[in-house]
């Protein structure tokens, strides 16, 4: 299962080496040529007979998490986060430190030490270090040092009936499906980018299309979901096992009408479940793209995902198939 | 260059007024001295500085393109309106903290150069309920002395108004206060950097850039990456420093050297060779993880065009952005040696090898 | 030209779908331009050739809407807003969709108006259940305000003069322009101005003007109790010397005020605290582009209701008739 080895792989943005050096490894005996450039994207160019205008895939590896800022005289390690992280679910967590994946338990003053007034309050960044098991500077400065990158410690796990749990599903299910389709013998003559940086403002994104000057842009995406108790429905914004997610616009993008309407006809025409994403806000590579050079078209689908930003969140495998699928119906018949 | 002249060009920098958008009177200021050490200083179309300096390149190897940014322009304010009395209404350009324009003087770029000052009330008349209220801008005025008439005559709407605070060096030689210090430190560091290099030999092409209205939103540096296209760039601009009840990791020693920033706005490669230079040569330095935007120059130029390597050195500051600015320039003196030893370790094979990971 | 406003105030053109004001528009200068195209993004262009410099005179077509995200059982329609909209302004105000769909706004049970945030806000467009209700407009759908134009005698008032009103004055300048000119000049009718200034980005960067100049609406600070300035209706166009996206160029702002002063034209200079126009996008193109904007003040601004003054756009024609026709200097860069 690609997804599962995608997101085990530790990859916060700007430290995106494992996502990309692994995704090198799954490609190495494939018909593509690979590229990367200064700000670490990665370029898969797939030639081949399909007519047609240039189009450009896209997928980002990298994750949110966290980055050392200080070792305390203590030996723990204060961080801030990378990426945009709710900090009420960073507290009771384990991560990973630095190059060398150095264990560590984000902790923060027990309950029972804490006044009436302090409990009910949310944990703030402020609050919480970061505890790798040394008791003093000296020694976690062997471990860990300021600027290391901090991922979520998790690992992809089924679930359920169906189900994946694990890390970094935003963007590594993207990843997946990407890869999926640079896999497949029956799709050629696309370039395919594994961005960088996506969560710290599409980054990659920006040099990667003024690299490439598409005519067209697809962006896969692993978006949030909110399909549990307390929430109605019109704020759900998405539904896990109803096929994957159209989006009609973000704070980034006005999907292209043209490109919407062909993905729409190419997920009736084969039968393939579909959504729209009933949300309006967050930003995708699509924004960043959209308006490289004279404009490209660009659209957006993503893979439902629940708890996205955490250190679990939760997809259904038939949402990551049938994205895949709908990926591959829209390139087919985009061949003309 | 010696230590008073690093000290009488800092002060004629920083004195001159520069208002994002307004920048000439800095750029003059700072051309003068890169013209002494480069060989041709030029305006881009956006008003950018240039100063370029040609590498030597060896034989028949690929020329390679080093640009060195710092901005040059500072916070200010402009004329909004002139109310009856001749009493001048102004909207801030660039972050200002309304509570530190009390009291403050300004020139007022008019027609001519106006001294005035943000008026304040005293507080004989002011009641304890009106003291404790948010001082927001829209309450602040300037007075110049004029009446309406004369305001009228003299100022227009759009006038750029600057904060007239001259530096100061403190005692013990090692202290400068004033206005601007955000960021005419960085381009101080930048003429030094120059200095460095005008005796060594340097393979790379250099780019000396004072950048214009980085505190509107990075809006120069845009431009002359973009305009530019060099191999890689450092950026240079200053950093908070330690103060009272201030410490952390977001606060930096004044005095201990020149600030490296790290994190995903930097390229590793680039971070790293800056850290052992820094180590070979005893140069001191500190280092500041930057989880996201580093809210600089560096942040606009690494997504120019094709992508562009960047790095980021800073100045430690304390009261950033206010007129009594205060710096070290033991740390503008190890900025600019860093930079000049990057720059003149330069050669082609490094810079290719920075698109490949 | 009354009649002319009213066309294009009245017209359908939420960001994203302006392709109606387009086609109106182009009707309007096909007579009078050399060349008329589009971009992938929808921006129109309508250039009169000539020797360079070349100016970029920019007036965005979109006006601010919503867009719907969800449909219930009932017929009723979500909504989000598509560029800066008060929700509270939208409270029994009719909406319109592209086929001429029309519903109205009200909000759930609320105690306080404070309370009235986007997730509250529905919009009926008289459907029984979801079926029927997305026969006339699905999710992704875009609406704008229903208003028709009124002339005040003197002042105009309608919805979407921001900017339709400029849309106008460039539509006059370009016809009233002589067949020779001192220089080429590109008016473009931009798209998605109120999401970003994104049509003016993608246009900017293909046209490599060497001058621009945006003409769109400012606030003024005539009115009882307004914010702090220096613009009143009536007493001329404005040069804007500031807003939140640009600090005109000097060079463009005294060729405003020499041409306005030299031709008798009323104008007052504007410094707008919060907002941003397309010259703000232009100016940062490629190399840099210095550029400036001429301003019609306008009360009520991103409300069903906006109210100009009809000499302010008489005497916006005049001055943007003159500043084509007199020579701009070549652009400068300098050795110093």
């Amino acid at each position: 299962m690609l997804l599962e080895k995608l997101a085990n792989l530790r990859g916060v943005s700007g430290d995106e080496g494992c996502v990309r050096r692994a995704i090198k490894e799954l490609l190495q005996d494939s018909p593509v040529t690979i590229k990367t450039d200064s700000i670490g994207n990665l370029f898969v160019r797939k030639e081949g007979s399909r007519q047609g205008c240039r189009l450009m895939l896209a997928a980002h590896m990298d994750e949110v998490g966290l980055m050392v800022t200080a070792v305390e005289k203590s030996g723990h390690l204060k961080f801030n986060p990378v990426g945009g992280i709710d900090s009420r679910i960073l507290v009771a967590k384990r991560v990973r430190i630095g190059a060398q994946g150095i264990p560590g338990v984000i902790g923060a003053k027990a309950i029972h030490l804490q006044k009436p007034g302090e409990r009910n309050k949310p944990y703030e960044v402020e609050d919480m270090y970061i505890d790798i098991g040394v008791k003093k500077k000296e020694e976690a400065e062997k471990l860990a040092k300021v600027g290391d990158y901090v991922s979520f410690d998790s690992t992809c796990s089924k679930i359920g009936d169906g189900y994946w749990r694990g890390k970094a599903f935003d963007d590594r299910a993207g990843c997946a499906v990407l890869l999926e389709l640079l896999l497949d013998p029956q799709l050629d003559g696309f370039d395919a980018v594994f961005t960088v940086q996506e969560e710290i403002g599409s980054r990659g994104a920006l040099t990667a299309a003024y690299t490439l000057r598409p005519e067209r842009a697809l962006v896969i995406e692993g978006t949030a979901a909110a399909d549990t108790p307390g929430t109605d429905r019109e704020a759900s914004s998405t539904t896990l096992g109803a096929g994957p997610a159209l989006s009609v616009m973000d704070r980034s993008i006005i999907v292209d009408r043209t490109m919407l309407q062909e993905l729409i006809n190419a997920a009736q025409s084969a039968a393939i479940p579909f959504q729209f994403r009933r949300f309006t806000g967050g930003a995708t590579d699509a924004g960043a793209v959209a308006l490289t050079g004279e404009g490209v078209k660009a659209a957006v689908v993503s893979v439902p995902c629940r708890y996205i930003h955490s250190p679990h969140s939760v997809l259904k495998e038939s949402d990551l198939q049938s994205t895949a699928a709908l990926v591959k119906a829209w390139l087919m018949r985009s061949e003309k | 260059m010696s230590e008073l002249l690093r000290e009488s060009m800092l002060m004629e920098l920083a004195g001159a007024a520069g208002v994002a958008g307004n920048e000439m009177d800095a750029v003059d200021a700072a051309a003068k001295y890169f013209k002494r050490y480069t060989d041709r200083v030029e305006l881009d179309r956006f008003g950018n500085l240039i100063a370029y300096k040609r590498g030597e390149s060896a034989g028949s190897a690929k020329r390679i393109s080093l640009a060195l940014a710092a901005h040059i322009d500072e916070i200010g304010a402009m004329v909004t309106r002139i109310e009856d009395g001749g009493f001048l209404r102004f909207t801030n350009i660039g972050g200002i903290d309304p509570r530190t324009l009390l009291g403050q003087p300004v020139l007022v770029h008019g027609r001519d150069r106006l001294q005035g000052v943000i008026g304040a009330l005293p507080p004989h008349l002011l009641t304890e309920r009106a003291r404790q209220k948010e001082l927001t801008l829209d309450k602040l005025y300037i007075d110049v002395g004029l009446s309406e008439a004369q305001a009228q005559e003299q100022v227009r709407v759009g006038d750029f108004i600057s904060l007239d605070q001259p530096p100061l060096l403190l005692e013990g030689g090692k202290y400068l206060t004033g206005k601007a210090m955000d960021n005419r430190a960085g381009v101080a560091a930048l003429i030094l950097g120059a200095v460095e290099l005008a005796s060594m030999r340097h393979e790379a092409d250099i780019y000396f850039v004072a950048t214009l209205q980085e505190e509107v939103g990075l809006r120069g540096a845009v431009t002359a990456a973009y305009g530019l296209v060099p191999d890689l760039a450092v950026a240079v601009d200053v950093t908070h420093g330690e103060a009272p009840g201030l410490s952390g990791p977001e606060v930096f020693e004044l005095g201990g050297g020149t600030v490296i920033g790290l994190g995903p706005n930097f390229h590793p490669v680039l971070d790293t060779r800056l850290r052992e230079l820094a180590a070979e040569y005893r140069v001191p330095y500190q280092i500041e993880p930057i989880p996201g935007s580093s809210r600089t120059d560096a942040w606009a130029i690494q997504v120019s065009r094709q992508g562009i390597p960047v790095a980021l050195l800073s100045v430690p500051l304390r009261y950033m952005h206010s007129v009594v600015e205060l710096l070290n320039l033991d740390d503008l003196t190890s900025t600019g040696r860093l930079l000049g030893l990057f720059a003149r370790g330069l050669d082609s094979p490094f810079v290719e090898g920075l698109a490949c990971y | 030209m009354e009649d002319l406003i009213k066309k294009l105030t009245e017209a359908y053109g939420p960001s994203g779908e302006e392709s109606a004001v387009g086609a109106l528009i182009e009707e309007q200068v096909k007579g009078s331009a050399d060349r008329v195209f589009t971009d992938d993004l929808g921006s129109l262009f309508a250039l009169r050739e000539g020797p360079a410099p070349m100016l970029m005179i920019a007036a965005h077509m979109d006006e601010i809407g919503v867009i719907v995200t969800h449909v219930d059982e009932n017929g009723f329609m979500r909504l989000a807003p598509v560029g800066g909209v008060a929700p509270h302004l939208l409270i029994g105000q009719r909406l319109r969709f592209k086929d001429g769909t029309t519903g109205t706004v009200y909000h759930e049970k609320i105690k306080e108006l404070k309370e009235l945030d986007w997730p509250k806000l529905y919009l009926d467009c008289g459907a029984a259940d979801a079926a029927a209700a997305e026969k006339q407009a699905g999710i992704g759908a875009l609406a704008c305000l229903d208003q028709p134009f009124r002339s005040l005698g003197g002042r105009y008032l309608a919805k979407a003069m921001d900017d339709r009103i400029g849309c106008a004055v460039l539509v006059e300048a370009l016809r009233r322009l002589p067949r020779e000119l001192p220089q080429a000049v590109c008016f473009v009718f931009s798209v998605q101005e109120e999401v970003g200034l994104r049509g003016a980005t993608t246009a900017a960067y293909r046209l490599k003007p060497d001058y621009g100049l945006a003409v769109d609406v400012t606030g003024v600070g005539d009115t009882p109790k307004a914010p702090l300035m220096a613009v009143s209706l009536g007493k001329g166009p404005t040069v804007k010397v500031k807003d939140s996206s640009v600090i005109s160029h000097p060079v463009v702002r005294r060729l405003m005020i020499e041409t306005a002063a030299a031709n008798a034209i009323p104008y007052q200079l504007e410094v707008l605290e919060r907002g941003g126009t397309d010259a703000g996008a232009i100016h940062v193109t490629r190399e840099g582009v210095p550029a400036g904007a001429l301003s019609i003040p306008c009360r009520y601004i991103h409300t069903p209701s906006e109210i100009v003054d009809a000499s302010d756009v008489r005497h916006a024609v005049t001055l943007l008739e003159k500043l084509c026709l007199m020579p701009w200097p070549a652009p400068e860069q300098k050795n110093l």
